[in-house]
């Protein structure tokens, strides 16, 4: 809705702020835990950028080498036993890699730091639906957090510290057979404090998306980012329980005696991963649709235009999140399922594609006829539309179960999934972090550092995840430490693909620094007339309180 | 660097840099499948190429509608945006198309499943005498099922049971087949006959065009049989018996690495399978029934040439 059409909003005059400790440790405004969650996320996001530096740096010639040399650090050890804990260790990195940047970079980034920023600012409410509850889910997930590295620290029971079977978790490789040290334990216990971390946020999103909407917002007429997050709740609040069962089963099988991916007992493996992906598959929509909200708005924005075809727009998420649900077992072709049912898999995962056709197009015809301003979050969004859409057309080809017996477990299924979350959702994170950024922190950046991060890391992760493609062709697995050699030409284009990528990540940092010391005010609408949500209408920063008089949205208003 | 180097003389060298596709393992700087030594990879690969002939222009269409409302519609060319925000016409031809290159997808992709997964009916083959029918084998039909079990062991090495085969005392042929590289100072050196990482001491060992059934399982954790060559891939899991079939047309050395993480060693767990002509096979299997695997395996050291030209390279 245009901002004349939201006829009244007021501020507290006291803008009365609470004394650091009671602020930033007790806070239950919104505002503050969003920036919580996102200072949180950066810290996690240097963690898991560093692993996979570890990766890129292992993987970037032939022979095992970089890592060995850090054995020798760590534990002290030399010649072939530092070579054997080098492997195991290499599967540690992989591991923590994977479940820190989806657990506590991307989720929290997305979902708890512009979610709760954006989502009551968006929809006139003052605040969450439960302040309190919001900042348990944020000491919660800093909690897993640290429990997740002390995991990571802890013996696993594969000669080095740290569980090394992979994100997904797979027994019996986590179960006590593969990993008998108490890095496991602590994993499910971090991740069952994460999942209700995540179960509580989604439970205060939905209960405030659907109650405290400003006057004569109805759901249609809600902004596509509040609907992405609504979305994102639900899948989060299906999803995530199905994992905590999965992983207490796993926890009982290690410790009680219970034997459900046992065999030897009448239990299953392959139960495990039905029960895992059924959360996982959900989980990777719950990572890209906040992302495919952000890059609604922006396109809006700077194309001056309202969104094209806005129900379409929000019931394509609808429909992907349902989908999402369906279709659990196409990452688990080759483990011995009947053909039938691999066939209902490929056709019920081709589906998806036709709402994620319907988002990208629908972003273009939006950008169509429009008068676009490439500001640096609108170029972020720009990249994000394509490289989205390689990452989607290479998802198509492994929704066929006859070609993913082929390609499952190889590079090009990593290729595959880094497209769409590490060049999708943070791209998305990107664009919006340029887009909020003076809202949120009231300072102006650099935009020639905006524009250089962008062009960098364009380059760098199309440099570093393309060739991954080729890789996984010609037939490399992944999750291998060393390769024959005829893999070392792209595996070494990919390693410099990542050291360009840490140009880009100090780009970042030196943006951020740079916003921060010189403090050039920000406005409260850098965007001109193509801004039309209500965040637009609040100074930058925001006051604490805002919309003590609650907006209304007109009844002409809408799309 | 010098990887970069060596790829681009190898180019120049040859003309192309993948003149010299290696059969049966992966190619440096390869940037597609290994060439086919089954039909069922060989229409993998067709399918494939069918695919890139979707997603590519897809990808390029959005591509450049991206660069055109870039330059068409950017502020300075288009100072006044327009304000619409719904054409019902272009919506349905953006779902409906979609749809419809699914379905043009879905066909190929289940017939190539189901050949895939549909373990061949050997005695209608046989009967049917259709030479003609470039997926089945009616000679080879005639011939049986060979059925080999390949278990993973939780020491990083794969067991072949050969099922049908009893040595002198009525057990299954069986034998443990190792890598013979794992990362370390001690291995031997790699050579072409023994490529790094992908050669084992005891290979598994079928004949050419015959109907092999493999059969998975694993003994402590899940690990994953794959020969990319062969397109078949198929998890070996504690407690469950999977199965699958293929059939190679050609003679030669052909290589895979297990694709499911199974802990430390988890590059170091190759499969090499060497195909032989039958009677190379039989002699083979002759010496294995006697317990003397190092001679057997002598014996496949080098593959006899094979008169009849083969199938796949008379399509050729």
């Amino acid at each position: 809705m245009p901002m004349d059409q939201v006829a009244a909003h007021g501020h507290d005059a006291h803008d009365h702020k609470p004394g650091f400790f009671t602020r930033w440790f007790f806070s239950t405004n919104h505002k503050d835990i969003g920036t919580l969650y996102l200072v949180f996320a950066l810290i996690a996001g240097i963690v898991g950028y560093s692993l996979s530096g570890l990766i890129r740096l292992e993987l970037a010639e032939p022979g095992i080498g970089p890592l060995t040399g850090l054995m020798e650090v760590l534990y002290g050890t030399t010649g072939q036993q530092a070579i054997e804990q080098a492997k195991s260790f290499y599967n540690v990195v992989i591991t923590y890699h994977g479940l820190i940047m989806i657990f506590f970079m991307v989720m929290p980034a997305l979902i708890g730091g512009f979610g709760n920023w954006f989502v009551p600012l968006m929809i006139g409410a003052p605040d969450m639906a439960f302040p309190r509850m919001n900042n348990i889910s944020f000491w919660l997930t800093v909690v897993a957090f640290i429990l997740a590295m002390i995991s990571f620290l802890v013996p696993g029971g594969n000669g080095v510290n740290g569980f090394g079977g992979g994100w997904v978790l797979y027994p019996p490789l986590s179960s006590t057979a593969g990993h008998a040290g108490p890095s496991m334990d602590l994993l499910i216990l971090s991740l069952h404090t994460a999942g209700i971390a995540s179960i509580l946020g989604a439970i205060n999103f939905i209960v405030t998306i659907l109650n405290m909407r400003a006057p004569g917002m109805t759901l249609h007429k809600m902004p596509l980012f509040a609907w992405s997050m609504l979305v994102t709740a639900v899948l989060l609040l299906l999803a995530l329980p199905v994992l905590a069962g999965a992983l207490t089963m796993l926890l009982t099988d290690r410790n009680f005696g219970s034997q459900f991916f046992d065999p030897s007992g009448g239990g299953d493996p392959i139960m495990f991963q039905h029960l895992f992906w059924f959360f996982g598959h959900p989980e990777v929509y719950i990572m890209i649709l906040p992302a495919f909200g952000i890059i609604s708005h922006i396109v809006s924005t700077f194309s001056k235009k309202p969104i094209f075809g806005y129900l379409g727009m929000a019931y394509a998420m609808v429909s992907i999140g349902a989908i999402g649900f369906i279709v659990w077992a196409h990452h688990m072709y080759t483990v011995g399922m009947p053909s039938d049912m691999k066939a209902y898999f490929v056709a019920a995962t081709m589906v998806i594609a036709v709402p994620t056709g319907i988002k990208i197009f629908s972003w273009i015809a939006t950008m169509w006829g429009g008068s676009i301003d490439f500001s640096v979050p609108m170029v972020w969004a720009i990249g994000f539309i394509f490289l989205f859409t390689v990452g989607g057309v290479t998802g198509v080809v492994l929704a066929n179960a006859g070609i993913d017996h082929a390609l499952h477990d190889t590079y090009y299924v990593v290729a595959h999934f880094h497209y769409v979350l590490s060049l999708g959702a943070v791209f998305g994170l990107f664009a919006g972090w340029y887009y909020w950024y003076e809202k949120m922190f009231g300072v102006k950046y650099n935009k020639f550092i905006g524009y250089l991060h962008f062009w960098v890391m364009f380059a760098a992760s199309n440099l570093i995840f393309f060739p991954q493609h080729f890789l996984g062709l010609n037939g490399m697995p992944r999750r291998y430490v060393d390769y024959p050699e005829a893999f070392s030409l792209w595996n070494y284009v990919s390693s410099m693909g990542y050291a360009l990528s840490m140009v880009a990540t100090l780009l970042f940092f030196f943006g951020v620094i740079e916003s921060m010391l010189r403090r050039r005010k920000a406005e409260a609408n850098p965007w001109g007339e193509g801004a039309t949500t209500l965040e637009w209408t609040l100074p930058s920063p925001p006051p604490f309180h805002q919309f003590n008089e609650l907006p209304v949205v007109k009844n002409e208003a809408g799309h | 660097m010098r990887y970069v180097l060596a790829w681009i003389s190898a180019a120049l060298m040859t003309g192309s840099a993948f003149a010299q596709e290696l059969v049966g393992q992966p190619t440096p700087g390869a940037i597609g499948f290994q060439p086919a030594a089954t039909r069922i990879m060989e229409r993998v690969n067709d399918f494939h190429n069918y695919l890139l002939w979707f997603i590519v222009p897809i990808t390029i269409f959005v591509l450049a509608l991206l660069i055109w409302v870039c330059v068409r519609y950017n502020k300075r060319a288009n100072p006044e945006p327009r304000k619409f925000s719904h054409n019902t016409t272009i919506e349905i031809v953006w779902t409906a198309v979609p749809v419809i290159i699914l379905v043009l997808i879905a066909g190929p992709s289940f017939s190539n499943l189901f050949y895939q997964e549909n373990e061949p009916d050997l005695e209608a083959i046989a009967q049917s005498g259709d030479m003609d029918d470039p997926n089945i084998y009616v000679d080879a039909a005639q011939e049986g099922w060979i059925t080999v079990k390949a278990e993973g062991m939780g020491n990083w090495a794969w067991t072949y049971y050969y099922m049908d085969e009893l040595d002198s005392e009525g057990f299954p042929i069986q034998y443990v087949s190792n890598g013979i590289h794992y990362g370390l100072p001690t291995d031997p050196p790699a050579t072409p006959e023994k490529p790094l990482y992908l050669a084992t001491d005891y290979p598994m060992v079928i004949p050419v065009n015959r109907y092999i059934r493999y059969q998975t399982t694993s003994d402590r954790v899940i690990h994953s049989w794959t020969v990319p060559a062969f397109g078949v891939k198929t998890d070996a899991v504690p407690g469950r018996l999977n199965e699958g079939w293929f059939l190679v047309e050609e003679t030669g050395v052909y290589y895979g690495q297990c694709s499911e993480l199974c802990g430390k060693n988890h590059a170091f767990m190759p499969i090499e399978v060497r195909v032989v002509p039958q009677d190379q096979y039989d002699r083979w299997i002759e010496v294995m029934k006697t317990g003397d695997v190092d001679a057997a395996t002598e014996l496949v050291q080098v593959i006899d040439p094979i008169g009849e030209a083969t199938r796949l390279a008379s399509v050729e």
